[in-house]
């Protein structure tokens, strides 16, 4: 049974991010990849096709990023709602032992196409934690959930993320 | 890209396209700058073994990366990925750089996927499949599933 001081962030919202979606971040991440998809590159081809621009992968979702503060770039301004939860919880965590925290996968529903030029907002929420038994002794696991709007205020995408700390 | 792919020509059972892929050091700092995952884990040697992982890995998101292009080269222009989900069950070690451009011989790594379900829901032709990452000893790093809509035929 994990403590109340961690439990208690079951549930908290960790912010909206308004993250904006630019062609050339499109590229740089499709280059990171080596994925030479046309409609990432080339915007005659991509004007042509069905989604009318250049799209991003799925699984990207525009700059700041929705990553803790510090391992990543963010200016205090991108974030309108403070992500005090996620800190707070953070150091709840690591005070009863889950110091190190690794990335354990993702789930994603995508639902409308982003475009290059789409500003989104992504809200986020700490879904659950639960505590484990692994081999090298006790994890928690905490799921991040997300939901992505554009600036037509369309969902377009959901993620539920798995962050393990040990 | 392959030829697009049609739902009436999909068979449970069936094979999605295998994707090859080496990661390297130098993709994974153009993968830190394009992701904005900027841990240490996956560019610093000492801190990578300080961390118990001997030296730095590839970031779990480029390895989910991956295996979305699996399925979008696979699924063809008028194709859509509606869901994706992957682990990562298992570390993954880069190639080093031999020259700036060429890598060191070494690993390459294989994205697979088999389909297991194929059906219609609210008038959306869907496939469903099981996907993972190979390292070159065969070992799954990467287990997944994936659903895509796929164009019909008529």
């Amino acid at each position: 049974m994990l403590p109340e001081e961690i439990s208690k962030f079951i549930g908290k919202s960790i912010g909206v991010v308004a993250c904006e979606v630019e062609k050339g971040s499109i590229k740089r991440f499709a280059d990171a990849v080596d994925d030479p998809n046309l409609l990432y590159w080339d915007e005659k081809y991509a004007g042509k096709s069905r989604y009318g621009s250049i799209i991003a992968p799925p699984g990207f979702f525009g700059w700041p990023v929705n990553l803790p503060r510090g391992m990543t770039f963010q200016r205090p301004t991108d974030i309108s709602d403070p992500p005090e939860a996620t800190e707070n919880m953070r150091a709840a965590l690591a005070k009863a032992g889950f110091g190190r925290v690794v990335d354990g996968g993702i789930e994603y529903e995508f639902f409308q196409p982003v475009r290059a030029g789409d500003v989104l907002s992504a809200k986020s929420m700490i879904k659950d934690i639960t505590e484990r038994e692994g081999k090298t002794g006790k994890m928690a696991f905490v799921i991040i959930e997300t939901a992505y709007h554009n600036q037509s205020d369309e969902l377009v995408a959901k993620a539920r993320a798995t962050a393990i700390y040990r | 890209m392959a030829k697009q792919l049609y739902w009436e020509n999909i068979e449970i059972g069936g094979e999605v396209i295998p994707l090859s892929k080496v990661a390297t050091t130098r993709m994974l700092v153009k993968w830190a700058g394009a992701s904005g995952d900027f841990n240490p884990l996956h560019y610093d040697a000492a801190f990578a073994a300080v961390q118990g992982v001997g030296s730095p890995i590839v970031h779990g998101a480029l390895k989910r990366q991956w295996l979305v292009q699996l399925m979008t080269d696979w699924m063809g222009e008028q194709g859509t990925l509606k869901k994706f989900s992957c682990s990562y069950r298992a570390m993954d070690w880069p190639r080093k750089m031999a020259t700036p451009m060429t890598p060191e011989e070494g690993e390459t790594w294989q994205c697979k996927g088999k389909v297991t379900k194929k059906y219609i829901e609210d008038d959306k032709h869907l496939v469903d499949c099981d996907i993972w990452i190979e390292n070159s000893k065969g070992e799954v790093t990467t287990p997944g599933t994936a659903t895509v809509m796929l164009p019909g035929r008529s």
